[in-house]
């Protein structure tokens, strides 16, 4: 039997990886992009699961607005990450270090 | 009868007019217009002063005291411009004019080569407006505006040649110790409007008469009660100080001899030092009310009448000399004032002014023939190149020295006998230094005319060749002359004559009703007690009694014996002179030295305030301000930043990290509060 437990743990796994790969990651900004996606589905898992333990359809409502978003944010950060790679010729994240104080 | 308003303003009005003329169109006028414009203003004015005099002794004219016009007015006090025309002042007014007359048309002549002449004639003309502003004044501030005006044509005037570095620190010397004087002056009349509730003169001396205000006392240091009256009359007597040159602040006088000789006469001897006396006999209400401060005017005058004019015997600038002998006559002023005989120091600053002045145009005569060599040790023997200076020169020094029948011998003799009759404190001391001042003034005075205009010609006379013309006045070296020296031109002396005249005339028809018949009325009030001039009076029978009589005093015998030892030291065996130098060494240094007293002067307040200067500036503004309030709090945000700096380390994954922590931190405030709240 898969109960509410199940999922809330599955989310927080993934949120878990995603943390980790914002952290861990020091190459590429685009895993940065893609952890932050990975973020953003451990919330909708918890919405949806909520959801349904609830009885409540509006959580389901929610991801559908949050998917919208989500994809528009990974067509402006990806259009972002072709203008720096443009200006820098590099999408390493080590060396995009501007914002030193 | 009343004197008019437009009178009395043409009078004030009319140097001014010329001032204006000549200073800001001297260009269009020229040379000549400027003299004619302001000379022609300064005659209207002495024609009118005398006839206001005329006026108000002979003609029954009534006290003119009114005011013309308000300046503003604040809440209860009103500051006004206004006249106060009596016998005082219309005599002062005469004097004034009548010397300033005699010194613009001598400038003429000794001005003649001068790039500045029309700026000369500019300031002497507004000189002569400010002194009579001064002097017509009808209350305080009138009276501040006009001292401060004088003050400031003399420090213009101190360094008209001011290309000169010694000039410029003449008239910078005259103005910080007048600073000085000015700054208890304006105590005074502050104390004046604070307890005797006005500026006007009437008011505040209607004040003294019925009010408490006389008595009434003031704790400045707690414990000791001050008479108010005392505390006013010492802080206006620190103004006329400043003015008069009194010892201490005696030590811009004799420097402001920088300036040409025709104003050392007009100013410097005649007029503007002679303000101080003018103003305390102008206050004689106020000054009668404190026994305590007349004697401390008397002391100071009878320190400032010996000690300077010892000086004089040592000084071989011919117009130091002068002006030592002024300062010491401005003290024997001062000690009848300090006696209560303010008619005695009036009616000597009176004559003074005329054989004062007369003595420095001579001078300045002498230095036109000269050639602008001061300095007495090259003269000599000038008698027969200018009979008209020597004989004058002569006969105000007579005056000087007080030589019965001349005038300065009425006035002296008299400040000398009223010192005598006097009981105050200190007036055993100042009988002391008047009598011994008289030796000394003899001894000066013959001494300068020994050494100029008699003896050997200490000077050559160089023939004619090629150098020493390409400058303006060539001086090569001392006591050489391209022309034989020549008597001056008729405009210089001209007024010699004319101030010779009342120097030796005046003292027979006006000692008898100015000191002891009352000349002056209300303008001058005497305690009854202090009326040491109404007990020499009883014993007045005319001037020719008196100058009779004058034979058998002291004060002759010590002039003689001055005369005498002038006359033996530097006429008949000069070598005398240097071995008493020798002799004498120490007290040679100290009269040469003056006293030390500038260098005191420079040492404790000149290095003084330039260390607290310098203190205040690398210690308050370097130090404080800059270093700790400015540089300091800017150095806070610097090192705050340096420190926060490290946060920035600029990698993504760490700003988004922080979002990560606040967001924990903010979720877990939150859960905590909802919990604990419910809970």
């Amino acid at each position: 039997m898969i109960t509410l437990a199940h999922f809330l743990t599955l989310g927080a796994v993934l949120f878990c990886i995603a943390v980790a790969g914002i952290f861990i990651n020091r190459k590429n900004v685009i895993t940065l992009l893609m952890a932050i996606e990975l973020m953003l589905l451990a919330v909708n898992t918890n919405f949806v699961a909520f959801s349904r333990y609830l009885g409540d359809p509006s959580g389901q409502v929610f991801v559908f607005f949050i998917l919208t978003v989500a994809a528009a944010e990974s067509a402006i950060g990806l259009a972002i990450l072709v203008v720096l790679f443009r200006n820098r010729a590099t999408i390493n994240v080590t060396e995009i270090d501007s914002m030193k104080g | 009868m009343l004197l008019s308003k437009t009178l009395l303003l043409t009078i004030v009005l009319a140097p001014l007019f010329g001032a204006i003329v000549a200073g800001l169109f001297r260009n269009v006028v020229g040379r000549a217009g400027a003299a004619a414009v302001t000379i022609a203003g300064v005659a209207l004015s002495c024609a009118l002063s005398f006839y206001v005099l005329y006026q108000l002794v002979w003609g029954g004219a009534a006290v003119f005291n009114q005011n013309l016009y308000t300046w503003f007015q604040v809440g209860q006090f009103g500051a006004h411009v206004g006249f106060l025309v009596d016998r005082l002042t219309a005599m002062m007014m005469v004097v004034v004019t009548f010397v300033s007359l005699m010194v613009h048309v001598y400038t003429i002549g000794y001005m003649a080569d001068d790039d500045g002449f029309q700026r000369f004639f500019s300031y002497i003309a507004l000189f002569t407006f400010s002194m009579l502003m001064l002097v017509m004044s009808n209350n305080f501030l009138q009276l501040f505006f006009g001292w401060e005006a004088v003050g400031l044509v003399s420090y213009l005037l101190i360094g008209f040649w001011f290309k000169r570095p010694s000039a410029i620190f003449a008239n910078l010397k005259a103005f910080l110790v007048n600073r000085v004087g000015d700054f208890g002056f304006l105590l005074g009349i502050a104390g004046v409007l604070l307890w005797f509730g006005s500026l006007d003169y009437a008011q505040v001396f209607q004040n003294t008469l019925n009010g408490p205000a006389g008595v009434k006392t003031v704790e400045i240091f707690a414990g000791h009660p001050w008479s108010v009256a005392t505390i006013v009359c010492i802080c206006l007597f620190i103004g006329a100080m400043g003015k008069s040159a009194q010892v201490p602040l005696h030590v811009w006088l004799p420097d402001s001899m920088e300036g040409p000789t025709p104003i050392s006469a007009l100013i410097h001897a005649a007029t503007m030092v002679t303000a101080g006396i003018f103003m305390v006999a102008r206050m004689s209400p106020l000054f009668e009310l404190s026994e305590a401060a007349l004697s401390f005017v008397l002391v100071i005058g009878a320190t400032t009448a010996l000690f300077t004019g010892l000086i004089g015997i040592v000084q071989n600038d011919i117009k130091r000399v002068v002006a030592y002998s002024t300062l010491s006559q401005l003290g024997y002023m001062t000690v009848a004032l300090g006696v209560s005989a303010y008619a005695g120091g009036v009616y000597h600053l009176m004559t003074h002014a005329f054989f004062k002045a007369l003595l420095f145009l001579g001078a300045g005569s002498v230095i036109v023939a000269m050639h602008h060599e001061q300095d007495m040790r090259y003269m000599g023997g000038l008698r027969k190149y200018m009979p008209v200076t020597w004989l004058t020169m002569w006969l105000g020094s007579l005056a000087l020295a007080g030589a019965p029948g001349f005038a300065g011998f009425f006035s002296k003799d008299a400040i000398i006998e009223a010192v005598g009759e006097s009981h105050r404190f200190g007036a055993g001391y100042a009988y002391f230094c008047v009598m011994a001042g008289v030796f000394v003034t003899a001894l000066y005075s013959f001494r300068l005319l020994y050494m100029t205009f008699h003896g050997k010609e200490r000077f050559v006379v160089e023939a004619h060749h090629g150098h020493g013309h390409g400058g303006h006045h060539g001086h090569h070296e001392p006591g050489h002359l391209e022309h034989a020296p020549h008597e001056s031109p008729w405009v210089i002396t001209l007024p010699l004559i004319l101030l010779a005249v009342p120097s030796v005339l005046i003292g027979w028809s006006t000692i008898g009703p100015m000191l002891f018949g009352g000349w002056f009325g209300g303008a001058i009030r005497v305690g009854e007690a202090n009326d040491v001039l109404a007990e020499l009076g009883r014993e007045f029978h005319g001037p020719l009694a008196m100058v009779l009589h004058g034979f058998a005093q002291p004060p002759f015998w010590l002039a003689l014996a001055g005369f005498a030892v002038a006359t033996y030291i530097w006429l008949l065996n000069p070598g005398v002179a240097d071995r008493a130098k020798n002799a004498l060494r120490p007290l040679y240094d100290v009269l040469a030295n003056k006293y030390w007293i500038d260098e005191l002067y420079q040492a404790v307040f000149a290095r003084g305030g330039v260390a607290l200067g310098r203190a205040l500036w690398k210690g308050g503004d370097a130090g404080l301000i800059d270093g700790v309030v400015v540089n300091g709090s800017a150095a806070v945000v610097g090192r705050t930043a340096a420190a926060v700096r490290w946060l920035q380390s600029g990698y993504l994954y760490h700003y988004a990290f922080a979002m990560i922590l606040g967001l924990i931190a903010l979720l877990g405030g939150v859960w905590w509060v909802v919990s604990h709240g419910a809970g």
